[in-house]
């Protein structure tokens, strides 16, 4: 494992300070920021980041919710306080392009910020690891090897059918030289896993199972051994899902910066 | 005998004129009940996502088998109307078969086509009826599904029975005139060496061999006035059927939405007051989706949210009526599959039943008539909107780029922003992104500590 360990975050406050504008900000995220699990991933992709020199920042204790769940579960009037907000600080900063591990955060920055002020270059983790991979920026180097191994990728709400972004995490996992299995349910006719429009912050209605449980028996289904998931959502209630179905042993559920920096020994 | 059936034609084809023309001003009237929103920007696309998604049914070959027998019903229906202009001709003039010395050469030709699709109609339509109630095919069955109990299920059937009448009648009706034509019969003789058998029709003709000339006649005469009253009353019946989607289909796709699924309506009316208490100045006014026909902001703010039909933006009214029920949006909602009580398709037949009733209302007490009743609570629940994760999946699916998700969203603004009636976890996650900027309970100057771990080795 890497004895490099000088892995830097720079904030937008710093860098404006030191009269420095960044090539691109990363939107951490709240799941990003506070979520234990996630943070892993806000973890690798600095330490990607880092690997590939480039100089990029973020907002750190400035970012603030971009108000999705408020918005998709009919309070209007909170999404629009912290989207006017936010967009506030981001033109203060001159931002000029966003990268962002949350679908959510993604959409709504990219499509919904700008009727409120808020114009941006918006571009999802997975989009950005494709450009890297495809600029050769990122070689598939020994790491870790995936050879052989099943990876089932389950397309995030928000970014798949939301914003067609079907093929950038695919392409991201096959640079592993792992082996793709796919679910019946996917890009277009994805299936959920049962976060989105605030479903995430309460309980389900009652039904005769949770969607997260329905979306990871197809997902067991299919033989892998991970579960590729782009969403810090997808990425809760996928591993809820194999937790319920005791598999939690066999089967891990990663964010595809996670499976990149694992290959890169990051 | 002639000038009679001539005048019974023309009365009835005015009667059904006058009614459907009746039913669409009523119909369009319900629609302008909602909200007006500009949706003739972007014609280029518009026009090229109605010939794609409308004229190509593109989406109806997500499932190739299914797509290509939804396809021969609507060919069918599309092309067999051309003879329909002739038979209406004919009705008026007291004329058989009009075109056919004008057009000697193509006539068998397009007899035949026309033919060829009858039969496709006719075979399509015994599948469909299959499929419906003896495969039983999950997204019809009511036991399966509460919204698809009594008429919406005597309805479909209704159609495909209907339709497979009418394709038999037109074959028959081919079948017995041109033996007609054979025994030399009257009017009939005079198309002997001008028409000739029709592809089809031509091995049906032992059916009538022993049919007397009278009897014959008859039967040649029923078929064609079953056939035309048929569709007269068939075009009649549409207007209150889910089969209005082979009228509003190509509208409903000309205006439906252009931008990306997950991009939520802005409401510009809260962007004021959210600019005025952050204390910046007001730059909202410019959106032309909330301004009337006349480029006017509208004068007064109605609710927030849609409690009602008539705070629904008309295209959800649209959508309402083009909806045909087939149901590929429950089939495809994550809530529904997992036995929530949310169902897209259920949304859209609320609307439209809701717009009916406000209808009624008005045959009996005037145009200026309200009930005390809502499109939310009386129809859809606070169960039911509470159960989308907003995954997109039913705009997806509709054939027709029907929005289901756009209504449940106005209605749990409603339900949010005037009645506060959002579930009580809904609410802590609200208060935590107004006091921490985050969905959960942690202090907003934690925000940063992750960055502590990235040099920690895992």
């Amino acid at each position: 494992m890497p004895t490099e360990t000088n892995y830097k975050v720079p904030t937008m406050a710093d860098m404006a300070a030191a009269g420095e504008e960044p090539e691109i900000l990363f939107w951490v995220g709240c799941a990003g920021s506070f979520d234990d699990r996630y943070k892993r991933v806000t973890i690798a992709f600095v330490r990607i980041l880092n690997h590939v020199g480039i100089k990029f920042a973020v907002l750190g204790t400035e970012e603030s919710c971009t108000g999705d769940p408020a918005r998709r579960a009919g309070n209007e009037f909170l999404f629009q306080m912290q989207a006017v907000s936010n967009i506030q600080v981001l033109n203060g900063y001159n931002v000029k392009k966003i990268v962002t591990a949350c679908p959510h955060c993604f959409n709504t920055l990219k499509n919904e910020y700008p009727e409120l002020g808020g114009t941006y270059e918006v571009i999802h983790h997975s989009q950005f690891l494709q450009s890297l991979i495809n600029e050769g920026r990122i070689k598939v180097k020994d790491g870790q090897s995936f050879k052989g191994r099943k990876i089932t990728f389950h397309d995030s709400c928000y970014l798949g059918r939301a914003n067609k972004v079907y093929e950038a995490p695919r392409d991201v996992l096959e640079a592993l030289d792992a082996d793709l299995v796919e679910m019946k349910r996917v890009k277009a006719n994805g299936l959920c896993c049962g976060a989105g429009g605030g479903q995430y912050f309460k309980e389900p209605e009652s039904g005769k199972k949770d969607v997260n449980v329905e979306r990871t028996e197809e997902a067991l289904g299919t033989g892998a051994d991970t579960i590729a998931v782009a969403c810090p959502f997808c990425m809760t209630m996928m591993s809820d899902g194999v937790k319920n179905k005791n598999r939690e042993d066999s089967v891990r559920v990663y964010d595809i910066a996670e499976l990149i920096a694992q290959k890169e020994g990051l | 005998m002639e000038i009679v059936q001539q005048i019974v034609f023309v009365v009835a084809l005015a009667a059904t004129g006058w009614y459907i023309t009746k039913r669409i001003q009523l119909i369009s009237r319900a629609i302008r009940l909602g909200r007006s929103e500009n949706r003739t920007d972007h014609a280029d696309e518009r026009l090229k996502t109605m010939l794609l998604v409308a004229f190509g049914q593109k989406k109806m070959f997500n499932n190739p088998l299914v797509g290509v027998m939804h396809f021969v019903i609507y060919a069918g229906f599309l092309i067999v109307n051309i003879e329909v202009l002739e038979i209406i001709l004919d009705g008026v003039l007291g004329t058989h078969r009009l075109f056919a010395p004008f057009i000697a050469p193509v006539y068998p030709f397009l007899i035949g086509v026309f033919e060829i699709l009858a039969v496709g109609v006719l075979t399509v339509c015994v599948v469909f009826l299959c499929r419906r109630f003896i495969v039983k095919v999950s997204r019809f069955q009511p036991e399966r599904h509460r919204e698809m109990t009594r008429w919406p299920r005597t309805d479909a059937a209704v159609i495909l029975i209907a339709e497979i009448l009418l394709m038999i009648a037109f074959l028959t009706w081919n079948a017995s005139d041109s033996v007609l034509r054979d025994r030399g019969v009257g009017h009939y003789a005079a198309l002997q060496g001008i028409v000739p058998d029709f592809l089809i029709s031509q091995y049906l003709k032992p059916l009538f061999i022993n049919f007397s000339d009278t009897a014959l006649i008859g039967y040649e005469r029923s078929a064609w006035w079953f056939h035309i009253l048929g569709i007269m009353a068939f075009a009649v019946y549409v207007t209150y059927s889910k089969h209005l989607h082979i009228a509003l289909g190509f509208p409903n796709v000309y205006f439906s939405d252009l931008k990306p699924k997950g991009e939520i309506q802005n409401m510009p009316e809260i962007t004021k007051e959210v600019q005025l208490s952050l204390g910046l100045p007001v730059t909202t006014g410019t959106d032309s989706s909330q301004t009337d026909d006349n480029g006017q902001q509208p004068a007064e703010i109605g609710r927030f949210g849609a409690k009602d039909v008539q705070d629904l933006k008309w295209i959800n009214l649209m959508n309402a009526y083009s909806c045909t029920e087939c149901g590929r949006c429950t089939a495809a909602c994550p809530a529904n599959i997992t036995g929530k009580k949310l169902s897209p398709r259920k949304i859209m037949m609320d609307t439209r039943d809701r717009l009916e009733e406000i209808q009624q209302g008005w045959k009996t007490n005037g145009y200026d008539y309200k009930d005390d009743k809502s499109l939310l609570n009386d129809y859809i629940t606070a169960e039911e909107l509470n159960a989308c994760t907003t995954c997109q999946a039913c705009v997806n699916a509709c054939p027709i780029n029907i929005n289901p998700l756009d209504i449940i969203l106005q209605l749990r603004r409603y339900r949010v922003m005037e009645e506060s009636q959002a579930p009580a976890s809904w609410n802590a996650m609200f208060s935590n992104i107004e006091n921490n900027m985050a969905p959960w309970k942690f202090s907003p100057s934690d925000r940063f500590n992750w960055a502590d771990q990235v040099n920690e080795v895992k």
